[in-house]
C-alpha cells in the first residue's frame, strides 16, 4: 500500500502528543511501518505546532510536506488553515472550531480570519468541522479534545473501534481510560 | 520485540542494552529524553548534572573507574563540554564512554545552527549518526569503538531523529563487569610530558578509525542505477530514499568522522553524477574536494535549515504535489509565556521603566517578544550575568543606574555563578535577577541543584540561592514575589539604584508544576472595564478585548492576579468576590 499521512495541528499545550501515541500505538498493532515525528519541551507553549503520523508497509522520511497529507487533524481553526497546504488533492481537514487567537491578534497587530473554513470549503477542501471542546467537557474533561478528534479520525479508517478503545487503555494513565473512552466515543458518534 | 520508539528513548534502550552503568546530562532540547528515559532503568545510574561540563566530565571519572558511561547535551552543550572532550581525546578511556549530542538544525529551539561533526574533525574523535530509531542499535557500536580504539566516541543525533518515533528490535542487556583500575600517569595524567607522547596515539588512532570506516557495516552502499549516486549520512538518508526509492544508488555513512577513502573512491566510480546531501555543513562535500573526487552539494542545497523530501525533490527540478492555501493572511503564532508564568510581572516592571536587560538561556527569552519587548540580549547560557558586568563597566554609573540582567535557577547554576563572582570580585555595580520558577521549565520541567529533588523525583541536597549569593560576596539579596507588581518594581528600582552588586530573587514556581494549584480564573466587570487596554500590556494570553472590553478566558486563567493590578478602574475581580 501507499504510505498514508496524517498531520496534527495545534496549539502548543493542547494534547497533540497524547494524539500522536494513541495512533502510534493504533497502527502498530495493527502490524504497519510507523513514523511520527513530534515537538516536544515547553518552548512551544501557545505557538504553532505541528505533528506528523506516517504509516504503511515501508516508511522513510518522518515528515509529511506539501500536498501529501492525508487527513489533517486541526485543534484550531486558524491552524488548519496554516497547514492547508500540506494537504494532499482530495485530502480531508477534520478541524475543532474552537478559535483561540494567537498574540499578534491578542495585541491587535493582526485580524483573525473568521471565515477561514469557509475559504478553505469553497477551495474544493473537504472540511469536517466539529465543537471537539463541548464534546470533550459533556464527556467529563475538557482536555479530551484530542481524543473527541481521533474518534472522528477513526470513521476514516478501517479498524474497527475496539482496537482503537483498546490502544487508548494502552495509551492513557488508569484513572483516564474512561474519560477518554467516551471523549472517543462522542467524537465517532458526532 | 519490535517497539516504536522515541529516537532518544530507542537511544536510552540502546544504553541500557550495551550495559552502560553511569548517565550524566544536563537538559538541552533535543536531547533531554534521552537521560530521562534512562532514569527509567534501575540498572543505570543517572544524573542532571549542573551543566555539560560537569556530566561529561562525570563521565570521564565513570569511565576512568572502569564502567561504560554516557552524556547527553545539545549542539551548544558540547561547546561547554569541549573542554574536556578535546583532552579526553588524548586519555582515551577505560571503560567506554559516548557522548550524545543533538544538533538542531532549524533552530525549533536553540539560538544557533552549529554542525557537530566539526567537533569530531577538531578533537579527532570518532562520530557516529543514526538516521532513525531502529539504528539507535549504532549505540553498542558506538562502546565497542570507545573500548577497541581507546577513544570517547561522539554520537550525533538531529531534532528529526530525537523527536520522531520509529519501529526498535528490543534486545537483553548485556552487563560489563567493572573493569581493572589501575594508576596509569602516563595516559591520565595529561600534563606537557605526558601530552606530547599521547598525541602520536591520537593522530594513529585517527588512521585506524578510517581503516575502520572502509570495512564496518556503520557505512552501506545500495547499489542500484549507475546514473545517478547520492552520498548522505542521518536524517537526509531517509528524505533520498523517500524521493528516489530504490532508483538511485546510495552510500550511506553511519561513521562520519573520520570519513573514509576506499568505499567512496569506489562508489564515486561506479556513478555517473555523484551528489552529497548533507544538512548544515558540507562536510562530507569538502572530505570528497580534498580527495578530488567530483561531486554536487552544497551549490544545490543550503547550509541554512533542515531539510525534508520536498528539499530534495526542488532541487532536482522535480515537481512538488498539487496543493490549496487559503487568501487569507494567516497571522503568524509564535511561542508565548504561559498565563500565570511567574516570569511575566517581573518583564512587565523591568519594560515598564524601560530597563536596559541582558538575558539569557530559558522560557524568559519569551520576554523579548511583544508587548513586553523586555529583553536586550541572549547569547548563551549564563552570558546574562558576565555580560552585565562588562556592559556597566563599558557605560560606567549611568549604565548600571538603567541596567539588569536576568537568568533562570537552572541556567544560573549551569553557568551564571561564575559571572556573579566576577561581578563581586572586580566590582561592577551590577543588578542580577534570578528568575526562580524552582524548575528546569523550557525543556520541559527536569529538576536541578535548587529544587530539592534528583532526576527521579528524590529528596536532594537544594542549593539555597541566597546563602550561594552571600558567599561569592553579594551583601544585597533580596527575594521578591513576581505576581506583586509593586514589590518588584520598588525592589528593581532601588538595587539599581544603589552603588554595590545586587541579586534579586524573583521567586514562584512555573504554574505547569503539577504542585501548583491554580486559583479560580479572574474575571472582567464590564461595567466598570473602559477598555483602556492596560490589562493588554502584560502579554497574558487569557486576556482579549472582545466588544471594546477586556475579557478574560476561564479555560486559561490561572488567577495569578497580575492583570488586575494593571486595571486602575478595579474591573478585574477575583472568580469568588
Amino acid at each position: 500500500m501507499e504510505t498514508k499521512n496524517i498531520m496534527i495541528v495545534g496549539v502548543g499545550g493542547q494534547g497533540s502528543l497524547l494524539a500522536s501515541k494513541l495512533l502510534g500505538t493504533l497502527l502498530t498493532d495493527e502490524g504497519y511501518d510507523v513514523k511520527v515525528s513530534e515537538v516536544h519541551g515547553m518552548s512551544q507553549r501557545g505557538g504553532s505546532v505541528v505533528t506528523y503520523v506516517r504509516f504503511g508497509e515501508k516508511v522513510y522520511s518522518p515528515v509529511i510536506t506539501q500536498g501529501e497529507a492525508d487527513i489533517i487533524v486541526s485543534f484550531e481553526k486558524l491552524e488548519a488553515a496554516r497547514h492547508a497546504p500540506c494537504l494532499k488533492k482530495g485530502g480531508r481537514i477534520i478541524v475543532n472550531t474552537q478559535q483561540i487567537d494567537p498574540m499578534p491578534v491578542i495585541t491587535g497587530a493582526a485580524e483573525y480570519p473568521e471565515n477561514v473554513l469557509d475559504e478553505l470549503k469553497a477551495k474544493n477542501i473537504q472540511i469536517d468541522a466539529v465543537d471537539a471542546l463541548s464534546l470533550a467537557t459533556r464527556a467529563g474533561n475538557a482536555k479530551s479534545v484530542n481524543i473527541v478528534l481521533m474518534g472522528r479520525v477513526a470513521k476514516c479508517f478501517d479498524i474497527p473501534c475496539d482496537k482503537w478503545l483498546a490502544a487508548i487503555e494502552k495509551c492513557v494513565k488508569p484513572q483516564f481510560v474512561q474519560v477518554n473512552k467516551k471523549a472517543f466515543e462522542l467524537g465517532y458518534e458526532s | 520485540m519490535k517497539k516504536l520508539l522515541l529516537g532518544n528513548q530507542a537511544i536510552a534502550r540502546g544504553l541500557y542494552e550495551a550495559g552502560v552503568k553511569v548517565v550524566s546530562s544536563y537538559p538541552g532540547t533535543p536531547s533531554t529524553e534521552i537521560t530521562e528515559f534512562a532514569s527509567e532503568y534501575d540498572e543505570m545510574y543517572c544524573e542532571w548534572a549542573p551543566n555539560e561540563k560537569v556530566a561529561t566530565e562525570t563521565a570521564f571519572g565513570a569511565s576512568l573507574r572502569g564502567v561504560r558511561s554516557a552524556c547527553a547535551m545539545k549542539h551548544v552543550g558540547l561547546n561547554v563540554a569541549a573542554d574536556p572532550l578535546f583532552t579526553l581525546s588524548y586519555t582515551g578511556v577505560n571503560g567506554g564512554l559516548v557522548i550524545f549530542v543533538a544538533d538542531d538544525p532549524a533552530m525549533h529551539s536553540s539560538q544557533n545552527e552549529q554542525d557537530s561533526r566539526h567537533y569530531a574533525i577538531a578533537a579527532k574523535v570518532p562520530m557516529l549518526e543514526p538516521s532513525d530509531s531502529a539504528e539507535a542499535k549504532f549505540v553498542k557500536q558506538a562502546y565497542e569503538i570507545s573500548e577497541k580504539y581507546d577513544t570517547p566516541v561522539l554520537f550525533r543525533m538531529c531534532t528529526r531523529i530525537a523527536h520522531s518515533q520509529s519501529s526498535v528490535e528490543l534486545e537483553e542487556r548485556v552487563e560489563k563487569p567493572l573493569a581493572q583500575y589501575s594508576r596509569n600517569p602516563q595516559k591520565y595524567i595529561m600534563s606537557p610530558a605526558n601530552a606530547i607522547k599521547r598525541h602520536p596515539f591520537v593522530e594513529e588512532r585517527v588512521c585506524k578509525l578510517k581503516e575502520l570506516g572502509e570495512t564496518s557495516p556503520l557505512n552501506r552502499v545500495e547499489m542500484a542505477d549507475s546514473e545517478i549516486g547520492i552520498i548522505c549520512a542521518g536524517t537526509c538518508y531517509q528524505y533520498v530514499k523517500e524521493v528516489f526509492g530504490d532508483s538511485v544508488s546510495v552510500l550511506k555513512l553511519g561513521l562520519v568522522n573520520p570519513l573514509p577513502e576506499k568505499i567512496i573512491r569506489d562508489f564515486a566510480n561506479k556513478v555517473k553524477k555523484l551528489y552529497v546531501i548533507e544538512e548544515l555543513d558540507g562536510i562530507i562535500e569538502q572530505h570528497l574536494n580534498t580527495l578530488g573526487i567530483p561531486c554536487t552539494g552544497k551549490e544545490m542545497f543550503s547550509p541554512l535549515g533542515e531539510y525534508n523530501q520536498a528539499t530534495i525533490r526542488k532541487a532536482f527540478g522535480m515537481d512538488a504535489p498539487e496543493s490549496t492555501a487559503a487568501d487569507s493572511v494567516i497571522p503568524v503564532r509564535p511561542p508565548i509565556m504561559c498565563a500565570g508564568c511567574p516570569h511575566r510581572g517581573m518583564f512587565y516592571v523591568l519594560s515598564k521603566n524601560k530597563i536596559t536587560t541582558l538575558g539569557d538561556i530559558g522560557c524568559y527569552t519569551l520576554g523579548s517578544a511583544a508587548p513586553l519587548n523586555a529583553v536586550d540580549s541572549t547569547l548563551c547560557m549564563g552570558a546574562s550575568v558576565s555580560g552585565i558586568h562588562g556592559f556597566n563597566k563599558a557605560g560606567g554609573e549611568e549604565t548600571e543606574k538603567k541596567t539588569v540582567c536576568v537568568i533562570g535557577d537552572s541556567t544560573f547554576m549551569h553557568s551564571g555563578i561564575t559571572g556573579l563572582v566576577n561581578i563581586a570580585y572586580n566590582g561592577s555595580n551590577s543588578t542580577v535577577i534570578i528568575l526562580d520558577n524552582s524548575i528546569t521549565g523550557m525543556t520541559g520541567h527536569q529538576q536541578n541543584p535548587t529544587t530539592g529533588y534528583n532526576i527521579k523525583g528524590e529528596p536532594a541536597n537544594a542549593v539555597n540561592l541566597e546563602d550561594l549569593c552571600h558567599a561569592v560576596g553579594i551583601k544585597r539579596v533580596r527575594v521578591v514575589d513576581p505576581y506583586n507588581l509593586k514589590e518588584c518594581e520598588d525592589a528593581v528600582l532601588e538595587e539599581i539604584g544603589v552603588l554595590e552588586p545586587s541579586v534579586i530573587i524573583s521567586r514562584r514556581p512555573c504554574m505547569l508544576l503539577k504542585y501548583v494549584k491554580p486559583k479560580p480564573p479572574l474575571t472582567v466587570n464590564t461595567d466598570k472595564c473602559v477598555g483602556c487596554k492596560m490589562c493588554m500590556k502584560i502579554g497574558c494570553p487569557a486576556i482579549s478585548i472582545k466588544n471594546g472590553k477586556a475579557c478574560i478566558d476561564a479555560t486559561q486563567c490561572v488567577g495569578c492576579n497580575v492583570c488586575s493590578q494593571m486595571c486602575k478602574l478595579g474591573a478585574i475581580v477575583k472568580g469568588d468576590e
